[in-house]
């Protein structure tokens, strides 16, 4: 396999699902309406990739993002109803509290700021205490689960006002897919226009030859952490606006497809490789395939399955290649 | 195994690797009951000998006789199977198993029940060779809890469980400390004794003459002489190790150094350096010599800010200068060569435009954006001023030979605009036609008024290209030459013996 055909395996995998369920399901797999469906679906998913490639790109590993994305969602919510001047007790018992659209707005960006602080911990963990990204996330995927569960007693926050990220529209387009659009272009950009995208290389590539070259490589690794935290707490809001609600056991088990998306698309869990157009298309080839499975009736346990076979898979393809290489 | 008495001869032996000549036939012999200590330089071949004699390499002529039966060694299990056990300068041992566990590694006593391992007799046999040989070793400790020292006990416990004939100890010494070192000499005379074949390796040269039965000194892949140790003198292996001629192989440089760029007061570091203080001028090459871990790469990584300083000030140009990170460093246009490059030096799975740019973003005015076609221009330019050869400046760094890898890092430097070159080996594995090319450049440097530090563990390099040279012994200052006015046997004599007068 060389150079060429490995980079495009994905795109080639992506037609193929895309045109097996074609066939398989035409009446109901190929309709617009279902394209546009995986499509905002993507756009969660997209987002945090995006973060994600960078971090795996460096050689590291984010495996809090799920519980991050229901611990974001909470705070953007109650922060939204809070500012809406509703007393707690409304709060907590779901009462629907109506929402201004500088509430909303608000309520938006303190996600977002949420998320960067989140990733900001776990990169200043990974590099203060020189922790493995594994350990250091492993178990900040446990704390902010928990912390979400705390924050209603394990019931969710209700927004229902709350719903222009999920039907909204700019031009025709589905806001969630212009702000997947938007993110995938300037994390896309600055991975391969700027310093700061060949730091995350080469970190990824000799983390030792990255430092003795004058990188600061402390600080690219917090950055890094940071901005994935910060594309979480976005993502969290689009969940939380399609759900009306935001509720602590979102993205449960998320992290397996952001990373199956990313290492798809050809990012080496090593570290060191990779491409933001690979990260786009293996989020859309984990989206279309969870649809069609969903469409010809498998359940989501066989889509686990699936998706495990071909984590395994991609990574496997990835190592033979190397190996060719060299 | 057979029951052999370990006398070793080895025959015409010859080695290449590519266009390397590591050893020509080299004839060595070494009698049972005695210690044979192996000299010469770094690159002279002995430990390449001794690898052969291993098993690890295979000579591509030449022949072995152990107790006068030819032998062939395939792989180091031949050479185990007929009683020849190296113990090598970094020890191998699983750290978080036992003594006793380590040393039956892969051939573990069976217990009578299938799948079992017969602890407690694996214990007691490694008690008992304990006890025979006075080692106060319990086969129960964990061998992270062990020092250095008892660590090296461990190797030795496993080549006698292999009832091994003929031990090659490489540098056992390096890291002991002094009252671990004088333990392992009395195991050393012991196993001696006990009619056992010791080849050791060593560049200290008091621990090789207090110890040695005979001497043996290799140069350049050669046997230069073998001895009694009781008919030489240090100074006389010395000279035989460095009796190179300087040929023209250095080319010549007029020698007129300007003002001090750079000075170093007192440096000292946690642990490794203690007060060292020099100045290189422009226009100067100072070379810094002294045995591997000595210290020598430590003042380096101390002044480029990768070890901090626990002590010490840095002048650039007279200006006190503050360095915490590499990046600073480099600020101050001041460059490292680091010695590994592969670990250190390059990512190898980049291309070599990103690998020659990684440094310079600020200084080439793309501190935000990157400008793809002037970071093009720009490796052009500067891949020509070190002539190095690439299929394209895109083409992954790995894809370049040795010494235009070390080209490509010059290359970086260069665009750094850096003013003070560290050079830590920077000739090491690469061929003798690139080795040339880089002193060519050195030159060059020093002729644009570049200030070149040099480190180096050859002799002949340091006296070929340097105007000074510095003498590192375990961790301080013990030399200060102007290179004419003094000898590499005086220079090799300070970096290596101890001397009770300083």
């Amino acid at each position: 396999m060389n150079k060429f055909t490995k980079r495009l395996l994905p795109f080639c995998s992506l037609i193929f699902i895309i045109s097996l369920w074609t066939f398989l399901e035409p009446d109901t797999f190929f309709t617009r309406q279902n394209f546009e469906n995986v499509l905002t679906r993507s756009a969660t998913n997209g987002i945090m990739a995006a973060g994600m490639t960078y971090v795996i790109i460096a050689g590291g590993i984010d495996l809090s993002v799920g519980s991050m994305l229901a611990m974001c969602g909470m705070i953007g919510s109650v922060s939204m109803l809070a500012m809406s001047g509703a007393s707690w007790e409304q709060i907590s018992s779901g009462q629907n509290i109506p929402l201004s659209t500088t509430v909303m707005i608000g309520g938006t960006l303190v996600s977002i700021l949420a998320g960067a602080f989140c990733g900001f911990v776990n990169g200043k963990l990974i590099t203060k205490l020189r922790l493995a990204p594994f350990i250091v996330t492993l178990g900040t995927m446990s704390i902010f689960r928990g912390v979400s569960y705390l924050m209603n007693n394990g019931k969710p926050f209700a927004v229902s006002d709350y719903e222009w990220l999920d039907i909204g529209r700019i031009a025709m387009i589905p806001s969630s897919v212009v702000f997947l659009f938007l993110v995938l272009v300037a994390a896309g950009f600055m991975l391969k226009f700027t310093p700061f995208g060949r730091y995350t290389y080469a970190i990824g590539s000799n983390v030792e030859t990255a430092f003795h070259a004058g990188v600061g490589v402390n600080k690219v690794q917090v950055a890094i952490y940071t901005l994935t935290g910060a594309f979480v707490g976005l993502a969290a809001m689009i969940t939380t606006s399609r759900a009306s609600t935001s509720q602590p056991t979102a993205g449960m088990g998320l992290e397996l497809d952001i990373i199956a998306a990313v290492i798809i698309g050809g990012c080496s869990p090593s570290g060191g490789k990779g491409t933001m157009v690979g990260t786009i298309v293996g989020t859309f080839l984990i989206s279309f395939l969870r649809n069609g499975l969903t469409i010809s009736g498998l359940s989501a346990d066989v889509q686990l399955i699936v998706i495990g076979a071909i984590i395994v898979l991609a990574v496997a393809a990835d190592q033979v290649a190397t190996k060719r290489q060299s | 195994m057979e029951n052999i008495t370990g006398q070793l001869r080895m025959e015409q032996i010859s080695k290449s690797f590519g266009p390397v000549q590591a050893l020509q036939n080299v004839t060595f012999c070494a009698k049972p009951g005695t210690v044979h200590a192996l000299c010469g330089e770094n690159g002279a071949g002995k430990s390449t000998l001794m690898k052969i004699l291993a098993g690890v390499h295979t000579p591509d002529s030449g022949n072995i006789y152990i107790d006068d039966q030819q032998k062939t060694f395939t792989n180091p299990k031949h050479a185990l199977d007929s009683g020849i056990s190296m113990l090598y300068q970094e020890l191998d041992l699983a750290e978080d198993l036992t003594v006793y566990e380590n040393i039956y590694l892969g051939k573990e006593i069976q217990s009578s029940i299938p799948f079992l391992i017969n602890r407690d007799a694996e214990i007691k046999n490694t008690a008992d060779l304990c006890n025979k040989y006075g080692f106060t070793i319990n086969p129960n400790s964990t061998i992270r809890d062990l020092s250095v020292g008892d660590c090296q006990i461990v190797e030795l416990l496993k080549a006698l469980i292999h009832k091994a004939k003929i031990i090659i100890m490489d540098e056992p010494t390096s890291s002991l400390p002094e009252a671990e070192a004088q333990r392992l000499f009395k195991i050393v005379r012991q196993l001696c004794d006990r009619g056992m074949t010791i080849i050791y390796i060593s560049h200290r040269m008091e621990e090789v003459m207090s110890l040695a039965d005979e001497i043996s000194v290799l140069r350049d892949g050669e046997i230069v002489t073998t001895v009694n140790a009781k008919d030489i003198d240090v100074d006389t292996v010395v000279k035989h190790m460095v009796g190179r001629e300087l040929k023209d192989f250095y080319p010549a440089r007029e020698s007129n150094p300007g003002e001090i760029l750079f000075e170093a007061d007192n440096l000292a570091t946690e642990e490794g350096i203690h007060d060292i203080s020099f100045n290189v001028r422009r226009g100067e090459v100072v070379g810094m010599a002294g045995l591997v871990g000595s210290g020598r790469t430590e003042v380096a990584r101390a002044i480029f800010g990768i070890e901090p300083l626990v002590k010490g000030s840095l002048k650039i140009s007279g200006q006190s200068i503050n360095i915490k990170h590499p990046r600073d460093a480099i600020e101050h246009r001041i460059a490292l060569l680091t010695e590994d490059r592969k670990r250190t030096g390059l990512c190898t799975n980049l291309p070599c435009s990103w690998n020659m740019t990684l440094s310079n973003y600020n200084e080439i005015g793309m501190k935000y954006l990157l400008n793809f076609n002037k970071e093009n221009q720009l490796c052009q330019k500067f891949g020509q001023k070190v002539s190095v050869k690439w299929l394209s400046s895109q083409s992954l760094a790995n894809s370049l030979s040795g010494g235009n890898q070390q080209k490509l890092l010059l290359g970086r430097w260069l665009m750094a605009d850096s003013e003070f070159i560290i050079f830590d080996e920077p000739t090491r594995g690469i061929d003798v036609g690139a080795k040339k090319e880089v002193y060519l450049l050195l030159n060059e440097l020093v002729n644009q008024g570049k200030a070149i530090l040099i480190i180096s563990s050859e002799l002949p390099e340091l006296f070929g290209v340097t105007d000074r040279i510095l003498v590192i012994r375990r961790g301080r200052m013990v030399g200060d030459f102007v290179t004419k006015q003094t000898t590499p046997e005086h220079v090799m004599h300070l970096a290596a013996v101890e001397n009770a007068n300083e």
